[in-house]
């Protein structure tokens, strides 16, 4: 039990990182975006490769961090592929999202987003095979906590936490004492009148890629690490991911937040009552569980 | 040649029945604009339930009750919009993308439920055991083909008809009223809705006629029948055909389908074998590219819809007068 909690927390965290982004584009852009799980697989993806550079160029690079099965090289690699998955998140949206935007309603740009996402997770799986991949073959062994309750935590799993409270700790920083961070609200709550006081628009929703796609890197990243990285993560992590939005309330990062851990405790709590195989199905009964409770969603405006 | 004919007698029936299910995602987007990201559930649902009510009896799973085939299929459609209804309930007066976010949902436990539950369903080896109607009079083989292709398109033909007609009635007015501008209906006292969960509603029985009559065909219906690709193979059958136009819905589903089946033959043929296992990425970016290449070069679709001024046709002339205003 202790440990499913545990486990819970630290697969939320990831959930977190992937959720904010996300809530950040249904806000400030107004569409579900369906391919935004499959950036964390870009970046997943994008650090194995990194990681494999960093490793050749720099050998010493290659020795693990202390206790983790994270190398020098893959850190500099997490570093690498945020900029890279932002920047492919950008480019997205030049190609495809900001033209159909600029044609259609928000829900052409819900349609778009499924295209985006199949043709990104299957060129991912053309290029990489489909099987599973991991940073490392070593075998790093999970620290046990306590004995009784037996509780077991991969010291991966602890700086994959660490660092997703710090970036969550930076973007809070930054929304809530930048310029910038003001001007992403305003844009949010009323893109007219923001930029009528001179908010730059265009630049916002640069930003919101770029920030968006950065997150989904490190959740993915740290998700690959715990696990394993193959084409499908995104397929399988969409969901919830969704879940954790909604249950937080589209649109608020806090709730985003939020809702990531609470979606990744629920998923993990539910293996206690139900069988393994079931596990998909949980985020969709949570959404099912704040529709009818609070359709606003923790944090939500409850903007129709 | 007797090959040839019995492979497209068993293109077209899988085409047309794939058409029925893209006229109810039509009737969803393209009249009232409503997402539905999980069309693969109430295909489920039709060809599940039929199978789960009209088969023989099986060990180990749910089914087996022998209804005869018509009530079996008909208990398919109430499946399909009874499932529709929940979900339409709980997500038509949010914003409008939680539609989206909910009905993928729906599609993803769908097939997550079917491939556990081992005692409902049969679970991943799906359900079996179903005789398929009037299979002792006729007989197996091309002439059943035939005589089962004739039911589909009787199905096909009056799926066709009796959405052109919902579509052209004041309904069907309204229906593209909301599209349009939802806040001027309501301001007419309409109640926008109550007219989406209807039309959500229909439309997921006729996307569940489609899944009842898949099921009947193949007698067999398993959880690779129910995977997310077919709810993006019917959304590009219905993008390239043209949003909010049946005609194009039809034409536009035999389009797809043949380049489908045409391009799985092809990588089967041609591609080298160690690449053989990499054949549907391939099929499946061709998908995404279809979807995204229409909404960006031409979003109306091949056959655009048809909107005729309403003033100026005699049918509307006469219903212009206050309070007959739908």
């Amino acid at each position: 039990m202790i440990q499913h909690l545990v486990d819970g927390i630290l697969v939320g965290s990831l959930l977190s990182l992937g959720a904010i982004g996300l809530t950040m584009v249904m806000h400030i852009l107004r569409f579900a975006n369906f391919s935004h799980a499959e950036l964390l697989s870009l970046g997943a993806y994008a650090a194995l490769v990194f990681d494999g550079v960093f490793a050749a160029i720099l050998p010493p690079l290659a020795a693990q961090i202390g206790p983790l099965s994270m190398t020098g090289a893959l850190a500099l690699a997490v570093l690498a592929s945020m900029a890279f998955t932002g920047a492919s998140a950008l480019v997205i949206d030049r190609l495809v999202f900001r033209r159909v935007r600029a044609k259609g309603g928000e829900l052409s740009m819900v349609f778009a987003s499924f295209g985006v996402a199949l043709i990104l997770r299957n060129a991912v799986g053309l290029i990489f095979g489909l099987h599973g991949q991991l940073y490392s073959k070593d075998i790093v062994f999970a620290v046990v906590l306590s004995r009784d309750p037996l509780l077991l935590v991969k010291p991966d799993q602890i700086a994959a936490l660490a660092v997703a409270l710090v970036l969550m700790l930076a973007l809070h920083l930054v929304l809530s004492r930048t310029t910038f961070g003001y001007a992403l609200r305003a844009v949010g709550e009323n893109p007219g009148l923001a930029q009528v006081h001179g908010v730059n628009l265009t630049a916002t929703i640069r930003w919101v890629w770029l920030i968006g796609g950065g997150l989904a890197a490190v959740a993915g990243i740290f998700y690959g690490l715990s696990y394993q990285i193959t084409p499908v993560m995104g397929r399988d992590l969409v969901l919830p991911i969704f879940a954790a939005t909604i249950v937080g309330g589209i649109g608020s990062i806090y709730g985003a937040v939020l809702g990531g851990f609470v979606v990744g405790i629920a998923q993990n709590l539910a293996l206690v009552a139900l069988p393994s195989g079931y596990s998909p199905s949980v985020p969709f009964l949570m959404i099912l569980l704040v529709l009818l409770i609070r359709p606003q969603g923790l944090f939500g405006e409850g903007r129709a | 040649m007797i090959g040839l004919i019995s492979y497209l007698v068993f293109f077209t029936t899988v085409a047309s029945i794939l058409a029925i299910a893209v006229m109810g995602l039509n009737l969803h987007w393209g009249f009232t604009g409503l997402f539905n990201g999980g069309v693969v559930a109430s295909f489920g649902a039709g060809a599940y339930a039929t199978l789960i009510l009209g088969g023989t009896p099986q060990a180990g799973h749910l089914g087996g009750y022998g209804w005869p085939w018509p009530l079996a299929l008909a208990g398919g459609l109430v499946a399909a919009g009874v499932l529709a209804w929940i979900v339409g309930v709980l997500t038509l007066r949010l914003r409008r993308d939680y539609l989206a976010i909910a009905t993928f949902g729906v599609a993803v436990t769908f097939e997550n439920v079917m491939r556990n539950a081992q005692g409902l369903a049969g679970g991943a080896q799906g359900v079996r055991g179903f005789e398929r109607p009037l299979q002792d009079v006729i007989g197996t083989g091309l002439s059943y083909n035939v005589f089962f292709l004739a039911v589909t398109l009787a199905a096909l033909i009056l799926t066709y008809v009796v959405l052109e007609r919902l579509v052209r009635s004041p309904f069907g007015r309204l229906l593209r009223a909301i599209r349009e501008d939802e806040e001027a209906a309501r301001a007419l006292g309409k109640s926008p809705t109550r007219v989406r969960l209807t039309s959500f509603v229909f439309g997921s029985v006729v996307i569940g006629l489609a899944g009842g009559l898949y099921g009947t065909f193949y007698a067999f219906v398993s959880p690779q029948d129910v995977l997310p690709i077919l709810t993006f193979q019917i959304w590009a059958m219905l993008i390239v055909g043209g949003a909010g136009n049946n005609r194009g819905a039809v034409a536009g589903t035999f389009l797809i389908w043949g380049a489908w089946t045409a391009s799985g033959w092809a990588l089967a043929r041609f591609a080298p074998v160690e690449a053989q296992l990499y054949t549907g990425s391939v099929q499946f970016i061709l998908i995404g590219l279809v979807i995204v290449g229409m909404l960006l070069w031409r979003p109306e679709g091949l056959f655009p819809e048809r909107l005729a001024p309403a003033s100026k046709t005699a049918d509307d002339r006469g219903k212009l007068e206050p309070g007959s205003v739908t």
